[in-house]
């Protein structure tokens, strides 16, 4: 029935009173300010603009020039690679093994489990950032002391340049893995029985039920992740700035967040930072298109 | 039915199960024993997990000498305000979308969803001079206002009210009802369910804010918790137990209502997920 008529006049401009107020802020608090500031990234915007518009100068392509001369950015881009490509993989892996326990039928309190791995993707990131650099402390951290029951000799995790980037990887995965948890969860109760079934009378074993039928069937759902993954790590920020002091040892954890921070709040070189938000926003938009790409090959 | 998959160990899934589980909690659990340590137990060698004598000088502490009680309530008012606007939004938008037929209907929506992949740090740097010169930085109204522009919020509304039955609307119109009135009496109460998911989102995401409010806020009266912790660990970083209280005081409100509402949380992330 709703096919069947036509719109009608009034409902149409009901529908645009109903949308202009939220299409109006997304508008002029998202779209409005990402074009302004690719303007921004062609001007030399400093701290004297701040005070005089008019010392402004458009300065083409220069600060991406610089940008990219600047081993700064390098530096950046290395540790969120790093990052992105080592903490994304780890958090999907360890979030796909809770999530076939918790399919299990041998698992008892799945709720609760659920709940408790959940707990950590809720929790306040600038928080629990700060709890984990006194757990990750050399002497009265309990993860070094947990590691000294092994016999393993301290590691001053935030302090060594080595594995300063591991340990904020650690963090990552235990606050967002539970996420990951949920909705594979979801996808694993969407995959019908019989499925199972067949590939049991075909004398396929666990390792190849997992090959052959989960993971393909979970396909949708771990796109959906890698690109919010991808997304969400490529920004992280909270983490150096409030374990390492903004980036320590010697930049060891400086992320592309961080340092667009820096440059623009701290340095007030607000057109050579926009340069760097630029910069971050073509490598989300190269690395989130390759992942569509790469599912619409597997699918056809 | 016969069991399909294959049957591990369920003593083996169990166990792996509390391990792992265990693993999770305990920076939690450590944050809460550590905040009512006496100061220095903390870092003592070795270090103790519970408190010798629990206290909750530092509690105290926050709330007196430390301004972080001005900052919960900052924390409230922008989270608690952000929330409101974005229901009122978002509801409106993704009803249009979801039920009302207009030209353009699908391009507008096929857009917004495409926008969903750019990184919201990319807006920062020109929001925060655009807000600067309306006056608006270090205000709640500043800090509030980016979370307004959510787009997800319209995504998860337009899915839940495409279930709206057309008949109950074409009804109220040919009763004479105005759509704007359609909206509001008819299909604002129907949409309580995933208002209250939306709510929940909204609210533990301006709450675990950071960047945002620590570049639009800088009066440090005006500071949300996660700014003022920040700020704290720069200046008593060697004081654990007092960061550990001030991190609770931080992540105890969400995760309070996390627990109370988890149902209706959990939901609204796995429609938001689910999106093919």
């Amino acid at each position: 029935m709703a096919a069947e008529r036509g719109p009608l006049p009034q409902e149409a401009r009901a529908a645009w009173m109903l949308l202009a107020p939220g299409l109006a802020a997304i508008l002029v608090l998202f779209l409005v300010p990402i074009a302004a500031g690719f303007f921004l990234s062609l001007t030399d915007f400093d701290i004297y603009a701040l005070g005089d518009i008019d010392t402004v100068r458009f300065v083409g392509l220069r600060n991406y020039a610089n940008l990219l001369r600047d081993p700064l950015l390098w530096k950046a881009m290395r540790n969120t690679a790093l990052f992105l490509f080592a903490g994304g993989p780890l958090t999907l892996c360890v979030a796909l093994s809770a999530a076939l326990l918790l399919h299990s039928r041998a698992a008892r309190l799945k709720g609760l489990f659920r709940t408790i791995f959940f707990a950590p993707y809720v929790t306040t990131l600038v928080a629990v950032a700060v709890v984990f650099r006194y757990l990750y402390h050399p002497r009265f951290g309990l993860i070094d002391r947990g590691l000294a029951l092994f016999g393993i000799s301290p590691i001053d995790w935030l302090g060594d340049p080595r594995w300063a980037m591991p340990a904020i990887i650690l963090l990552a995965v235990w606050k967002n893995f539970g996420y990951a948890t949920i909705l594979l969860v979801a996808g694993l109760q969407a995959i019908p029985e019989s499925l199972y079934e067949a590939a049991r009378i075909d004398g396929a074993n666990a390792w190849q039920v997992l090959r052959k039928v989960t993971l393909p069937l979970l396909a949708p759902t771990l796109l959906f992740l890698g690109v919010i993954t991808t997304i969400g790590y490529f920004q992280f920020f909270a983490e150096p700035y409030v374990m390492t002091d903004g980036g320590k040892p010697l930049n060891a954890t400086l992320s592309v967040g961080l340092l667009m921070y820096k440059a623009g709040f701290r340095w007030w070189s607000m057109g050579y930072a926009a340069s760097v938000a630029f910069v971050l926003f073509a490598v989300v938009l190269a690395l989130t298109s390759i992942q569509f790409a790469l599912q619409r090959r597997s699918e056809t | 039915m016969r069991p399909g998959r294959r049957k591990w160990s369920p003593f083996l899934v169990q166990a792996a199960l509390v391990a792992w589980a265990a693993v999770v909690l305990t920076p939690l659990a450590w944050m809460a024993s550590a905040s009512l340590m006496r100061p220095g137990e903390a870092s003592e060698f070795p270090p103790p997990f519970f408190p010798s004598r629990p206290t909750l000088e530092h509690y105290r502490d926050l709330f007196t000498r430390l301004s972080l009680g001005r900052a919960a309530v900052n924390s409230l008012i922008i989270s608690i305000g952000a929330t409101l606007a974005v229901l009122l939004l978002n509801s409106m938008a993704g009803y249009a979308f979801a039920k009302l037929r207009f030209r353009g209907r699908d391009r507008v929506f096929a857009f917004l969803m495409a926008a969903l992949v750019i990184p919201a740090p990319v807006a920062m740097l020109p929001l925060f001079l655009m807000l600067r010169s309306v006056g608006l930085v270090n205000t709640y109204v500043g800090a509030a206002l980016p979370a307004t522009a959510g787009i997800l919020g319209i995504f998860l509304v337009r899915q839940f009210a495409r279930g709206i039955p057309d008949d109950l609307l074409d009804a109220a119109r040919l009763e004479g009802a105005g759509e704007l009135r359609i909206y509001w009496s008819i299909v604002l109460p129907m949409l309580r369910p995933v208002l209250a998911t939306l709510a929940i989102i909204t609210f533990l995401g301006t709450w675990n804010e950071f960047v945002w409010p620590l570049v639009a806020l800088t009066d440090e009266s005006r500071y949300t918790l996660p700014v003022a912790l920040a700020a704290l660990v720069g200046e008593h970083s060697a004081d654990v137990e007092l960061m550990m209280a001030g991190a609770v005081l931080t992540v105890l409100p969400v995760l309070a209502l996390f627990l109370a509402l988890q149902k209706q949380y959990i939901e609204g992330i796995t429609l938001g997920g689910v999106k093919e």
